[in-house]
């Protein structure tokens, strides 16, 4: 090897610098051609969604940003508009209590839902986020029954003698419940049940005027309010059921078992609407005739039944997606059958069957505006019903449905949000 | 060392009802079937207290009985004479129609949607995510009544076809969208046979071309096995589906009945009345959103390493799809597409919220109404869901067990 620099007149002796990359492969104009102009046909692809966004838009925006905010009824609403088209939203400023509380609610007792709403909040955040302080979980026990005395008000002694009821149970049930799971879940439901009879009886009529609110009976409740009463009340409710509906259905007891699987496939085979005819028109049949129940909890009976079944299959789900391994251990470890459910199988099958249920809740929250059709006055109702009918509001369709639409979005869209994190979350296999 | 001795021979206990295995299972359905029998007991005499206390009875014959009032959109014969059994039964079939047409259009919907959240268009995949979220979580009857309200605020009314300036004109003369329903010509023969025989001609012709291409294909396979090339079963495949039926369609006159606008309202051709539309359109773009989500799952089932194989064997990307990826991702995507379509037929029961004439609106609103024989009419109504679910989930266990992986 000979040196043979010396020859040239020019030997570049360090690196030269690295040069942006052209203009066309990089920034904004590469990343267009990547994902919007890659192929003829993507671009094509790329112009027609251009083109439909910006019909959509351009007939929504002006409509929205002209709209008018402050007035008392259509007419004069289309006044201010002068032959222009845009949105009146002042209907929802004028009948926005409405749209929330219903037409029936009084007025002077808004602040007792609102407050409702915030413990609602407070109480639901311990059960969602595993990380707060397990302490809170106390407002979630007294939750239900500070918000059944809030919204119907009426004598404190009935929710408290409700809560005692459960606290006694919950002892019976925390003192047996290490020597045998019935005996203790049992016990405690008839220590419960014996305590509210005997409180039932003992307790006089005249205490019950003492610190009583106003009470507000259940078919003046209305509004968005109704629709999360519902959702929120036949979501919890069910969930117990339906694991015990999954549990039933995968028994070897074959009683047990059909009578589960014929509970579930009739439910899941008719359509809900079908199940609230049921409630307004059939279900008074069955109670004693001197019973009267009303509407609302006929409809919560008949939709807590109806997201039952649907649960107990994403449990069963849950519970068929463990490996055999799982039950055999729990044999082998000597644990009996509630045990073996308690400590061992429903934790995994249940975290498992969190998507499904989460998705389950979702539709059941968008299946509570069917109320609306056996003339309950939810979100849906009091729209069609009371605002549409009114003299001021009779024509204002896209606000009041837009309205309602982005309502249930907002609630849905964020339950599923929060879903997917918790299944991030609770992810435990490695990847 | 073991020794085997036999188990003491217990005498029976009490106890042994509770706390022995061979005994507690049938103790606890002993019970259970005990709880069981008296609820069923407690119940129905609650029914029979509260019927004899309203005079009532569980009885069918209201059935029979005139139903007193008219059904706009009918598929067969029907007047307010009819009984209401006939007005269930029209009720049937426009429940079994709106389900069948939005079957078809949400899968149309739905497979587009899905396949293009998957391209590699970012803006095409954002908005078809958009569409996605917003109709799934938005309830579907809102959707029913915005689209029900855009139809009759938007679309023109019959009189705006009138005049010589008309605001609204027709569609190739033949199609009118009008707020009251669209209106299409209807297709009849002029020297046919009469109603049912000409359409029992077309649709013999119809099922003999499926099998004459069938056979076609099957052939052309045979054909490439044995010598390596198959022959273009194109034109062919067409003469089969089309020659025949053009043929029969010059011989009996094939004719279409236009619409026409005589006095305040269009006349002849087919309407198809504003709550079906609305209905119809509704139910399958909601549900067209929960199959977009099925087909794109079932499509992200497949790994990539099988598309990769089958190109490595040389197919081109139109056989990839058809032979290695489509069979795999249908197997996926077909039992969640049956509960889809088993949903829009529980969901078409919301017709009722836009007076379209659906059985629940029919036998489950004005017959129970005016009857008042509400036991017999829920009872019907679910029993025809039922009906419809089970024989559908009979469908897909059949479809899921001849789909299966087969395993050793």
């Amino acid at each position: 090897m000979s040196d043979n620099s010396h020859l040239a007149a020019f030997v570049r002796t360090e690196e030269a610098p690295s040069l942006p990359p052209p203009s066309s492969a990089a920034g904004p104009i590469k990343w267009m051609r990547d994902n919007l102009f890659a192929t003829p046909a993507n671009a094509v692809l790329t112009i027609v969604a251009v083109l439909v966004i910006y019909k959509v838009l351009s007939g929504i925006l002006p409509w929205m940003l002209a709209g008018v905010w402050d007035s008392p009824s259509l007419a004069a609403c289309r006044e201010i508009l002068d032959g222009k088209s845009a949105a009146c939203f002042a209907v929802l400023t004028e009948r926005w209590n409405q749209l929330i509380f219903g037409f029936k609610y009084p007025v002077d007792l808004y602040w007792r839902p609102a407050i409702v709403l915030i413990l609602f909040f407070a109480a639901a955040a311990p059960v969602l986020f595993f990380d707060l302080p397990r302490k809170l979980l106390v407002i979630t026990a007294l939750f239900p029954f500070i918000a059944y005395w809030l919204i119907w008000g009426g004598s404190v002694s009935t929710p408290i003698l409700a809560f005692a009821g459960v606290v006694v149970g919950y002892l019976v049930y925390s003192r047996f419940v290490a020597q045998n799971f019935a005996i203790g879940f049992f016990g405690g439901v008839a220590a419960a049940l014996i305590f509210w009879g005997i409180g039932g009886a003992v307790l006089p009529d005249s205490t019950i005027a003492e610190g009583a609110m106003r009470s507000v009976p259940s078919r003046d409740l209305g509004g968005f309010m109704l629709n999360m009463m519902l959702g929120v009340t036949c979501v919890s409710l069910s969930v117990p059921i339906g694991i015990a509906l999954a549990l039933g259905r995968q028994s070897s007891m074959p009683l047990i078992k059909y009578v589960c699987v014929v509970f579930i496939e009739f439910v899941r085979g008719v359509p809900l609407i079908t199940l609230l005819f049921v409630a307004s028109v059939m279900l008074a049949y069955f109670f004693p005739p001197d019973a009267t129940v009303d509407l609302f909890l006929r409809v919560v009976i008949m939709i807590t039944l109806f997201s039952a079944a649907y649960i107990a299959e994403v449990i069963r789900g849950g519970l068929a997606a463990l490996p055999t391994g799982q039950y055999e251990a729990a044999d082998s470890l000597g644990l009996d059958y509630a045990q073996a459910m308690r400590l061992i199988i429903l934790p995994q099958a249940l975290k498992i069957s969190i998507p499904g249920i989460v998705n389950v809740a979702v539709g059941l929250f968008k299946d509570t505006t069917l109320v609306s059709v056996i003339s309950m006055f939810d979100l849906v109702g009091m729209i069609r019903g009371p605002i549409l009918a009114s003299a001021e509001w009779n024509g204002v369709y896209w606000e009041l449905f837009g309205c309602a639409a982005l309502l249930f979005f907002v609630v849905c869209y964020g339950i599923s949000q929060y879903s997917q994190w918790l299944e991030r979350r609770l992810a435990t296999d490695h990847r | 060392m073991t020794t085997l001795t036999d188990p003491p021979k217990a005498s029976f206990r009490l106890t042994m009802l509770l706390n022995d295995t061979r005994y507690r299972s049938l103790t606890l359905q002993a019970i259970a079937a005990l709880a069981l029998a008296l609820s069923i007991w407690y119940l129905g005499s609650n029914v029979a207290k509260n019927l004899a206390a309203q005079g009532l009875n569980i009885d069918f014959e209201f059935l029979g009985a005139p139903a007193g009032y008219d059904i706009n959109q009918r598929l067969i014969e029907y007047t307010s004479q009819s009984s209401n059994l006939s007005a269930a039964i029209v009720g049937i079939l426009n429940t079994l129609l709106v389900a069948f047409l939005a079957c078809i259009t949400a899968t149309i919907f739905g497979v587009l949607a899905g396949v293009l959240r998957l391209s590699n268009n970012w803006l095409v995949s954002k908005l078809m995510a958009f569409y996605v979220e917003i109709f799934r979580n938005v309830p579907v009857l809102i959707w029913i009544i915005i689209i029900f309200t855009i139809m009759t605020a938007v679309l023109p009314g019959p009189r705006a076809f009138r005049g010589d300036e008309p605001e609204a004109s027709m569609l190739f003369e033949a199609f009118a969208f009008t707020n009251r329903g669209i209106y299409t010509p209807l297709p009849y023969f002029t020297n046919g046979f009469g109603g049912a025989l000409d359409l029992l001609l077309v649709l013999v012709l119809l099922v003999g071309s499926f099998f004459g291409t069938r056979y076609m294909n099957a052939r052309a396979t045979r054909i490439q096995e044995q010598t390596g090339q198959r022959p273009a079963t194109l034109l062919t495949n067409l003469a089969i589906w089309f020659g025949p039926l053009i043929v029969v369609f010059v011989v009996l006159g094939l004719a279409f009945e236009m619409p026409e606008l005589k006095g305040f309202n269009f006349k002849g051709g087919i309407k198809i009345g504003g709550p079906l539309i609305a209905l119809w359109f509704a139910l399958s773009i909601y549900t067209g959103a929960f199959i977009a989500e099925n087909v794109r799952a079932g499509i992200q089932a497949v790994s990539k390493g099988q598309t990769e194989a089958a190109s490595a064997l040389g197919l081109r990307s139109g056989r990839v799809m058809s032979l290695v990826v489509l069979p795999q991702a249908l197997r996926v995507i077909i039992p969640p597409l049956i509960s889809q379509y088993l949903n829009i037929t529980k969901n078409s029961s919301l017709a009722i919220a836009v007076g379209y004439a659906d059985v629940t609106a029919t036998l489950g609103g004005i017959t129970l109404n005016q009857t008042g024989r509400a036991i017999e009419c829920v009872v019907l109504l679910m029993l025809f869901y039922l009906i419809i679910s089970i024989g559908i989930s009979l469908f897909m266990n059949i479809y899921n067990n001849a789909v299966k992986l087969k395993e050793r």
